[in-house]
């Protein structure tokens, strides 16, 4: 291999090499040096060095703390998501008539924006909103309530939402597992006079088990780096804080009260918890990569 | 077969629809009250709120639009949208041959490491990148929210195209090295035109992501004019709150470029995004 060959690969690489660089690791270093001190914004209110005060800070701050327990909350949402893609998936792979058309409907929440879909359903949960018109109409009166505007009520509303836009998702990947499992296993399970929980319970779910649990580290992973957008647009951290999650507390601490230092501790203390759960990915992908890969 | 075996077989066909039609409807939900909403006036909507429209009107769907912002709005996205994916793909494809077809000692860490960045919370980057921009005059630019739609994109892009350059049959590109063709060339009559509807795959799942961005936009373009789509909804939202009608219309018009694509290509949207959540 002569030099220019060797070389070769690296000039193809390059400009994503550069971007990646730039984008990544060159904010990633900054943020190190930010989350020990105080930033300063001019000449007059220098940059000072602080140590590991804003990490005191923060992990007395009962805000920074609710943020984590929200975002530990979210991780209720996966346990949901599972069960519910698994029921689905099998449904749709019983091959009923007109199966792909309610795959392709039940895939469309994963397709709208966050945006977009904050905003109506902002109005569908509102206290004179539609969802609580449907209750009223079913004689449910008691269990209408201000949906996103309680403080108990807001986050568990939001993870509502957020398990009916990323159920496509889950359903899909579970469809595409099933397709390439043999038919033959179904088959010979329903010989034996299995019911279709039974099959569901000794077939779907074990032949599941590599997606399902890529599809949970893949969800957690989304609880914790994802999930800004949903809080932005439907109560902004309100009512009270008590939807506040990690990303939007540093949102607030950097664009708002202008204190980096404490944000870039924050996003320091993120990135650990985000840097678990790819661990966990990694080890998932390593024990099920000879029957993962399709 | 027995009377009681069909008939059992009969009601199970009839819950699993049942079950399936229920989950449809919940899906379509906000799409419905979209769509029905845009069709009423605002008097109308005031007394049915959710019912399908009794006197449909187009009206409704035209005054969202009057005002000409949500035009800009969707021109900027579609700017932003169309530079980043076309940059991304680009770069992508690139560096991804190397990795998937070269002997290249530091080709898999390299993939690994990009694997890595693709779960980094977008936050975390934003306030040294903010600083960046602020420190060079760069704030209020596309050609900054571009770059860094295009970093934040280009580890997923490179993945899912290495991945799929490496399914190209390796006894393609010996038979052009045979024929004195270089790398070049071998990527460019070779790879590239194999590569079609992975590119169509890559191009579709970066689009609809950039297309939903919210906020990075929401940091980096803070001027009126220079506003995307998500964001501008987000402000249309707030001043147009009491009249429901205008802002579902509105909502609406966001919703149509994408859902379109996903009903050309619905193909390429579900490869696409299985990929990326299976393996990445």
């Amino acid at each position: 291999m002569n030099r220019a060959e060797r070389w070769l690969p690296w000039i193809y690489s390059l400009p994503m090499v550069g971007f990646v660089g730039l984008v990544f690791a060159y904010p990633m270093l900054s943020l190190l040096k930010f989350s020990v001190e105080h930033v300063g914004r001019s000449a007059y209110l220098p940059t000072r060095f602080v140590g590991l005060g804003n990490f005191r800070f923060i992990f007395g701050d009962s805000l920074f703390l609710g943020a984590i327990g929200n975002n530990l909350k979210l991780f209720l949402c996966v346990p949901v998501l599972l069960v519910l893609s698994v029921l689905l998936a099998q449904l749709l792979h019983d091959r009923p008539r007109g199966w792909k058309v309610y795959r392709a409907l039940l895939f469309v929440p994963y397709i709208l924006s966050i945006p977009v879909v904050g905003v109506v359903f902002g109005y569908l949960f509102q206290y004179q909103g539609q969802i609580n018109g449907g209750l009223r109409a079913l004689g449910l009166d008691a269990l209408a309530a201000d949906w996103l505007g309680d403080p108990a009520l807001a986050m568990p509303t939001i993870m509502a939402v957020i398990v009916w836009k990323e159920l496509g998702f889950g359903i899909i990947l579970c469809l595409a597992r099933l397709s390439s499992v043999g038919e033959q296993y179904f088959e010979a399970a329903r010989v034996d006079g299995a019911n279709w929980f039974q099959v569901l319970r000794h077939v779907t779910v074990p032949q599941l088990a590599p997606t399902l649990a890529f599809y949970a580290v893949v969800e957690m992973i989304n609880m914790l780096s994802w999930v800004f957008s949903y809080i932005y647009v439907m109560t902004r951290g309100g009512p009270q804080n008590s939807t506040v999650v990690a990303e939007f507390y540093i949102y607030q601490q950097v664009f708002q009260n202008n204190q980096i230092g404490v944000g870039a501790a924050a996003s320091l203390v993120l990135l650990a918890l985000v840097g678990v759960l790819l661990a966990a990915r990694q080890r998932l992908e390593a024990r099920f990569d000879h029957y993962a890969a399709d | 077969m027995p009377p009681t075996r069909r008939l059992g077989a009969w009601s199970a066909s009839v819950v699993r629809h049942a079950a399936l039609l229920a989950f449809a409807a919940i899906a379509l939900l906000p799409l419905y009250f979209m769509l029905t909403s845009a069709l009423k006036t605002n008097d109308e909507f005031l007394g049915n709120t959710f019912g399908l429209p009794e006197h449909p009107v187009a009206s409704t769907l035209l005054n969202s639009v009057a005002g000409g912002e949500l035009y800009v709005w969707i021109l900027n996205s579609l700017i932003v949208t169309v530079f980043s994916v076309m940059l991304s793909t680009v770069l992508a494809a690139l560096a991804a041959y190397p990795i998937a077809m070269m002997k290249w000692r530091s080709g898999p860490y390299i993939l690994g490491g990009l694997i890595a960045l693709m779960v980094i919370p977008p936050i975390v980057l934003v306030i040294p990148l903010f600083q960046i921009a602020a420190a060079t005059g760069q704030l209020n630019t596309y050609q900054a929210v571009v770059a860094i739609y295009t970093g934040v994109l280009l580890p997923f892009s490179t993945f899912l195209l290495t991945n799929f350059f490496r399914t190209i049959p390796y006894a393609l590109v010996e038979a052009a090295l045979m024929d004195g063709a270089g790398s070049w060339r071998i990527f460019r009559s070779v790879v590239l035109p194999l590569s079609g509807p992975a590119l169509a795959t890559v191009v579709t799942v970066q689009a609809l992501w950039v297309w939903n961005e919210l906020l990075i936009a929401v940091v980096f373009l803070q001027k009126d004019s220079l506003r995307t789509l998500m964001i501008g909804l987000t402000v249309f939202n707030s001043r147009y709150r009491i009249d429901v009608p205008v802002v579902m219309a509105g909502m609406l018009w966001a919703t149509l470029p994408m859902l379109l694509l996903y009903l050309v290509g619905q193909r390429y949207f579900i490869r696409g995004l299985t990929a990326g959540g299976v393996k990445g």
